[in-house]
């Protein structure tokens, strides 16, 4: 890994400032250098590497890209990318002491295992199909365990289905639905004990629910993230050796990792492996005697991806997932632009057809 | 989604005859879109340029605004088209630490 970057790339981290936080590679900013758009240049330094992936998390740099860009992703994996929830409640019986309402809302936030990819979405309220629509039911109802110990407090012993969980929702197949998921674990919950109401004997929950597709911007329950966060890759320069005296103060003004020690001279330097884990706490600059050995950074165009997939996707697909929206945009976009432009041409250029604010 | 019954782009009051500086209001669009296309626009109008929500296209001699919104617009494309192909191809690679997360 390279130490050194382009002074241009950095964002500079001093003791109560940040500066150069803007990027300056556009036309006209650098007298007789070019900065305009050039596919080759972008993809010669463009570098997407994936550091850790788990099944519910991956973490990658994206490194090349300007701050709206890495942005755009971060907010249309977020609010854009689809997933499938629960929107309609039909409610046949509700006696239990949550409202109607309330036990709605929380089965609306129930995270579901549906591929998105399999689902329509749906036109408007009333177009209802096998496509668009995954219809649950939900039928318990709560009554005394006759073997309960006698004196017992205990409402696992005393009753039974005591508490409404994610686990009851009961997936009625509809249309071609049983060919479409064949093969895939039925639609349900990806986590079967979320508790969504407590129950005591004679109480009961009768409901059929509607899933349909839909975008985090409309409501945060159909984000298939849990984050999707990126922060810039913390650059560190010791411009004066530190004396082997001051290295452990040295190192600790850091985080864990991040400053190394040689056993053999005492010397600090940074671990440019690790970097990355540094917090910038800024620590360093609060003692004197270090003020003037380094230089704190980021590197204005490296981002540091961190994703939690909520389970609808797995952790990889979030990002192409997120380039399909963004490109499917793009695309609407650019034909509703030519087609406008065409509109325009057509009417003659000095009378153009503008809309009030 | 609702149905589309709203123009996706409109030219808002304020344009010049010749096009060469218009702006425009892209319709159920955020900053996502916005910032990235106000940068992308960035890399090839010469000067000067402002971004509000609706997008702002000002062009020097006379040049279409239009077409540089289209070319941007065709350049972002390329840019996620990149990014897909190295990000799918690291993939592929492998070289990266798996692990494995409790619920």
């Amino acid at each position: 890994m390279s130490t050194d970057f382009n002074p241009r790339r950095l964002v500079q981290v001093g003791a109560e400032r940040v500066s150069n936080v803007s990027s300056t590679d556009f036309p006209g900013h650098y007298p007789g250098e070019d900065h305009s758009w050039n596919l080759q240049e972008f993809r010669r330094d463009l570098r997407v590497e994936i550091q850790r992936l788990s099944n519910r998390s991956i973490e990658f740099d994206l490194v090349g890209v300007d701050a709206s860009i890495a942005n755009a992703f971060r907010r249309i994996m977020i609010a854009e990318v689809p997933t499938i929830c629960i929107e309609l409640v039909y409610i046949w019986n509700n006696t239990s002491v949550i409202a109607d309402e309330v036990l709605s809302h929380r089965l609306g936030l129930v995270p579901l295992n549906v591929d998105p990819a399999l689902m329509q979405f749906k036109a408007n309220l009333d177009s209802a199909t096998d496509h668009n629509t995954i219809v649950f039911e939900l039928d318990i109802t709560c009554t005394r365990n006759p073997g309960a110990p006698k004196a017992s407090e205990n409402p696992d012993e005393l009753y039974i289905n005591h508490e409404v969980l994610s686990g009851h929702l009961r997936w009625k197949p509809a249309g071609d639905q049983l060919t479409v998921f064949e093969g895939l674990p039925a639609p349900g919950p990806t986590n079967p004990n979320i508790v969504l109401a407590k129950l005591r004997p004679g109480q009961s929950v009768r409901m059929e629910l509607h899933a349909i597709k839909g975008v985090g911007k409309d409501h945060a329950k159909f984000s298939p993230v849990a984050t999707a966060s990126y922060r810039l890759l913390p650059h560190i320069k010791i411009k004066k050796s530190i004396p082997p005296s001051l290295s452990e103060k040295f190192q600790k003004c850091f985080s864990p990792g991040v400053v190394k020690i040689d056993s053999r001279t005492g010397s600090a330097s940074v671990d440019e492996n690790n970097v990355r884990k540094d917090s910038v706490s800024r620590e360093v600059l609060r003692h004197p005697e270090f003020v003037d050995s380094v230089e704190l950074s980021r590197v204005r165009d490296y981002f540091l991806f961190n994703v939690e997939s909520e389970g609808a996707y797995t952790p990889e697909r979030l990002l192409p997932e997120a380039l399909k929206v963004m490109r499917e945009k793009i695309s609407i976009i650019k034909n509703a632009t030519q087609a406008l432009k065409a509109q325009i041409e057509g009417t003659g250029s000095g009378d153009v057809d503008m809309v009030d604010t | 989604m609702a149905a589309e019954s709203v123009p996706k782009i409109k030219l808002l009051e304020g344009a010049s005859a010749d096009l060469s500086a218009a702006t425009f209001q892209i319709h159920d669009e955020s900053h996502t879109m916005g910032n990235a296309l106000r940068w992308m626009l960035m890399k090839n109008v010469p000067h000067p340029s402002e971004n509000v929500i609706n997008v702002r296209i000002q062009m020097y001699d006379n040049i279409s605004s239009f077409d540089a919104l289209i070319s941007a617009l065709d350049n972002l494309d390329h840019l996620c088209e990149s990014i897909e192909d190295a990000y799918l191809e690291s993939l592929r690679a492998g070289r990266f630490e798996r692990w494995e997360e409790q619920h």
